[in-house]
C-alpha cells in the first residue's frame, strides 16, 4: 500500500487570543489518499476552517506533523511552504478571489508566474487550463465582466494549471445560486473521476453529498468519519 | 555548477523578470485606476525632478553662453589688469583693488620691451559704450570702445576680414583711424564696404581702415559690436588720468604658457614693486580662470538647488510611502491569493518595491521632460542652441529611483509580512 497523500498524525493548532488560548485544532489525525473526494463539514468555529488551512500549508501546526506527500511539511519556513502550495494545492475560494484588474486568462497564469515558467510556456499551460473550463472564448474578460459561474471556473482553472497534488475548494458555492452551483459541482465531479483529490470545506449538505467521504469536525476533533456511494451517480 | 544549481538559478531570474513585467502593468493599472491620487503623489516627485532638471538645463544654457563671452582671448593667451575680471565678494574687497597702482602706459611699455617670451604683447585701454554714427545709420549707444596696439590683435584673436588692422605708425602718431566689429559693421554701413568711410565717435570723425572677421555662432554677439582704435588715440581722447591699461600677452604654445604667465609676472613685480613674497598687485587672467569664476559662483546655485530638490523629494518620499501603505490594505486580498499560490515574500516584496519604483519613474520622466523644456525657454530667449544635460537627466532618474526603493520599502516589508490566512479573509 502506497503512503497516503495527506497524512496528518495528532496535528494541534492553538492561536493566543486576547490572553486567552484557543484551541482550534486538538490532536487531529486523518489520512487522505490519492483521488480521494472528501467533504469536510462543521459549523462555524468548530475548527474546519484551521485544518483547511493547515492541509493547504497556509498555516503550520502548533503540534503534530504533517506529510504532504511523504514530506513533513509541519515546520517548514515560510519559502518552502510558499513552494509546497505552488506545487501541490489548488485553491478555490468561496469570493473566487481573482485579480479584479487582471484577465481570466493572466488570473490563471498567476501560479505560473511563481512557479518561474517563462511567459510562452505560462500562456500555452494557462490556455489550456482555461479551455479544460470551457472559457476560451471569455479569457480575455477582467472578472468584473464574469458572471458568478464562470469566475469560479477561471479560479479552478488556476487551482488546477500547476497540476497540484490536492484541489482545495472552501464554499466552492457559496456565493453562486444553486443551478451554477450544480454546474461547479458537476465540474468538480469530472475532475475526481479523471483522478484528481479533491477535499470541499462546506457547511451545506446538499453540496457535501456529491464527495465519497465526509469528515465532521467539532470543537477541533473529527466527529465523524464517513465513506459514501456519491449522490451523483445514483441520480445520474 | 550543477545543471540543477543553473536551471534554479535561471528560474529565480525568470520569475524575477516575469515579476518585474508584472509589477510594472499593475503599477501603470493602478496608477489609471488612481488618476487624482496618483497624479498627486506624482506631483512631488515631478517637482522635486522638474526642479533639477529645470536649474541644470539653464545653468547648462548660461554656462555655453558665458563661456562664448568670456572667451574673449585667444590661444594660450593672459591678460594683466588692475581689477579682477569677476568679484562676488561685495564692496570691501573693491576698496583694496581700488588702492592698487594703475598699469600706466610707461609701465604698459616697459613688460613689451622687457618680455622676451610672449609671440605677442598688446596694450588695451577699455573706453566707453556709446553710440557710433556714419551718414547711413546711428547705432544704439551700446558699441564698446577699446584702445589698442598691434599686439593685441592676435591676443584678442581678432582678425581682420577687410582692410588693414592697426600698426605701429598708427599709434606712435595717434591717428584717427579705426578698426570694427563685423556687428557694427553691419549697423552702420547697411549697404557694405565700410573701409575709407568715416565714423562719428562722440563727436569726433574717425576713418575705417579695417573690418573684422565675425566670429559666427551668436549673430548679435556684443563682442562684434565694437570699434578699435590706437591706443594713443584713445588716452589723447579720453585722459590718460586713473586710467589702468590692460597687458594682452600671448604665450608661444601651450607648453611655454606657463614660463610666459612667470616672466610677466615677474617683470609687472619688479615695475611695481611688489616686495619679495607679497601678493601680486594685480590680476592675470586667462579664459580658463575666467570660466574657473563662474563655475564657482555657479556652485552655489547647484548647491541651493540640490538642496531645495532634496527637500522636495523627500517630501514626495514620504507621499509615496503613503500611497502605497494605502495601496497594501487595499489590496490585502490580492496579496493573500498571490501568496496562496505560491508566492513567497521575497516575491510580493519585488512586486510592491518596483511598483514603488514605476510610480517614481513616472513622475521623474514627466519631470524630466518639463525640466527640459523650461530650462531651455532661458535658452530660446537667448536664442542660445538647446541643451540636454543628458547626466542629469540620467541621475534625475536614478535619484527617482533610489526614491522609490527607500520610500517603497516599508510598506513593501508590510505586504511581504501578512499573514496569508488573515489577508484571505480580509474584508
Amino acid at each position: 500500500m502506497s503512503a497516503p497523500l495527506i497524512h496528518l498524525e495528532s496535528i494541534s493548532r492553538r492561536y493566543q487570543m486576547g490572553g486567552e488560548t484557543i484551541h482550534a485544532l486538538r490532536e487531529v489525525s486523518l489520512r487522505i489518499n490519492r483521488g480521494e473526494y472528501v467533504a469536510i463539514m462543521g459549523p462555524s468555529g468548530s475548527g474546519k476552517s484551521t485544518l483547511m488551512n493547515l492541509i493547504g500549508c497556509l498555516d503550520t501546526p502548533t503540534s503534530g506533523r504533517y506529510f504532504l506527500n511523504g514530506t513533513d511539511v509541519s515546520h517548514m519556513d515560510d519559502n518552502r511552504l510558499a513552494e509546497v502550495r505552488n506545487r501541490e494545492i489548488g485553491f478555490v475560494f468561496q469570493t473566487f478571489n481573482l485579480l479584479p484588474r487582471s484577465s481570466a486568462l493572466h488570473n490563471v497564469e498567476l501560479p505560473l508566474i511563481y512557479a518561474g515558467l517563462s511567459a510562452e510556456q505560462r500562456r500555452g499551460i494557462a490556455l489550456q487550463a482555461i479551455r479544460d473550463v470551457g472559457l476560451e472564448d471569455r479569457m480575455h474578460h477582467k472578472p468584473n465582466e464574469l458572471s458568478g459561474g464562470q469566475r469560479q471556473r477561471v479560479a479552478v482553472a488556476r487551482a488546477l494549471v500547476n497540476k497540484p497534488s490536492i484541489l482545495l475548494a472552501d464554499e466552492p458555492t457559496g456565493n453562486l445560486d444553486s443551478k451554477t452551483g450544480e454546474e461547479i459541482m458537476a465540474l468538480f465531479e469530472n475532475l475526481s473521476r479523471r483522478g484528481n483529490t479533491i477535499i470541499l470545506v462546506t457547511h451545506e449538505e446538499d453540496i457535501a453529498r456529491h464527495a465519497r467521504r465526509i469528515l465532521r469536525i467539532r470543537d477541533g476533533l473529527i466527529a465523524s468519519d464517513e465513506s459514501r456511494e456519491p449522490l451523483h451517480e445514483t441520480a445520474g | 555548477m550543477t545543471p540543477a544549481a543553473r536551471n534554479h538559478r535561471r528560474a529565480a531570474l525568470q520569475i524575477v523578470l516575469a515579476e518585474l513585467r508584472e509589477s510594472l502593468f499593475m503599477a501603470l493599472d493602478a496608477i489609471r485606476a488612481h488618476k487624482l491620487r496618483s497624479s498627486l503623489t506624482l506631483l512631488g516627485v515631478l517637482i522635486g525632478v522638474f526642479s533639477i532638471i529645470a536649474v541644470m538645463t539653464a545653468l547648462r544654457v548660461m554656462q555655453r553662453n558665458v563661456e562664448r563671452e568670456l572667451s574673449q582671448l585667444g590661444a594660450h593667451s593672459f591678460m594683466a589688469h588692475k581689477f579682477p575680471a569677476m568679484m562676488f565678494q561685495g564692496r570691501p574687497n573693491w576698496w583694496a583693488y581700488r588702492q592698487r597702482k594703475d598699469i600706466t602706459y610707461a609701465m604698459a611699455n616697459e613688460v613689451v620691451r622687457r618680455a622676451t617670451l610672449p609671440t605677442a604683447v598688446g596694450i588695451e585701454a577699455v573706453f566707453w559704450g556709446g553710440q557710433v554714427e556714419s551718414r547711413f545709420a546711428s547705432t544704439a549707444p551700446n558699441v564698446q570702445l577699446y584702445g589698442e596696439t598691434p599686439g593685441s590683435f592676435p591676443v584678442r584673436n581678432w582678425t581682420v576680414a577687410e582692410g588693414r588692422s592697426l600698426n605701429d605708425s598708427d599709434v606712435e602718431d595717434s591717428r584717427d583711424v579705426t578698426v570694427i566689429g563685423a556687428s557694427l559693421a553691419r549697423t552702420v554701413f547697411p549697404f557694405g564696404d565700410a573701409l575709407g568711410q568715416s565714423l562719428k565717435l562722440n563727436g569726433i570723425h574717425y576713418t575705417v581702415i579695417g573690418v573684422l572677421e565675425s566670429r559666427g555662432g551668436g549673430a548679435e554677439s556684443d563682442q562684434e559690436n565694437i570699434a578699435i582704435v590706437p591706443l594713443t588715440t584713445g588716452l589723447d581722447r579720453f585722459g590718460r588720468w586713473h586710467r589702468s591699461l590692460n597687458v594682452l600677452v600671448q604665450a608661444d604654445g601651450a607648453d611655454r604658457y606657463e614660463d610666459t604667465v612667470d616672466e610677466v609676472t615677474g617683470i609687472l613685480r619688479v615695475l611695481r614693486k611688489v616686495p619679495p613674497g607679497a601678493d601680486n598687485d594685480f590680476e592675470i587672467t586667462s579664459n580658463d580662470s575666467l570660466i574657473a569664476q563662474f563655475n564657482q559662483f555657479t556652485r552655489a546655485v547647484r548647491l541651493g538647488v540640490a538642496v531645495v530638490s532634496s527637500i522636495a523629494l523627500l517630501a514626495a518620499g514620504i507621499g509615496i510611502m503613503n500611497i502605497m501603505l494605502v495601496s497594501v490594505t487595499e489590496r490585502t486580498r490580492e496579496i493573500g491569493v498571490r501568496r496562496a499560490v505560491g508566492a513567497k515574500k521575497r516575491n510580493v516584496m519585488t512586486q510592491f518595491i518596483a511598483e514603488a519604483v514605476v510610480l517614481c519613474q513616472v513622475g521623474g520622466l514627466i519631470g524630466v521632460a518639463l525640466g527640459l523644456i523650461g530650462g531651455n525657454v532661458a535658452g530660446v530667449l537667448l536664442k542660445l542652441p538647446l541643451v540636454l544635460p543628458l547626466d542629469w537627466v540620467v541621475l534625475g532618474l536614478v535619484i527617482c529611483s533610489v526614491v522609490g526603493v527607500v520610500f517603497g520599502t516599508y510598506p513593501a516589508w508590510r505586504a511581504a509580512n501578512l499573514d496569508p490566512v488573515e489577508s484571505l479573509r480580509y474584508e
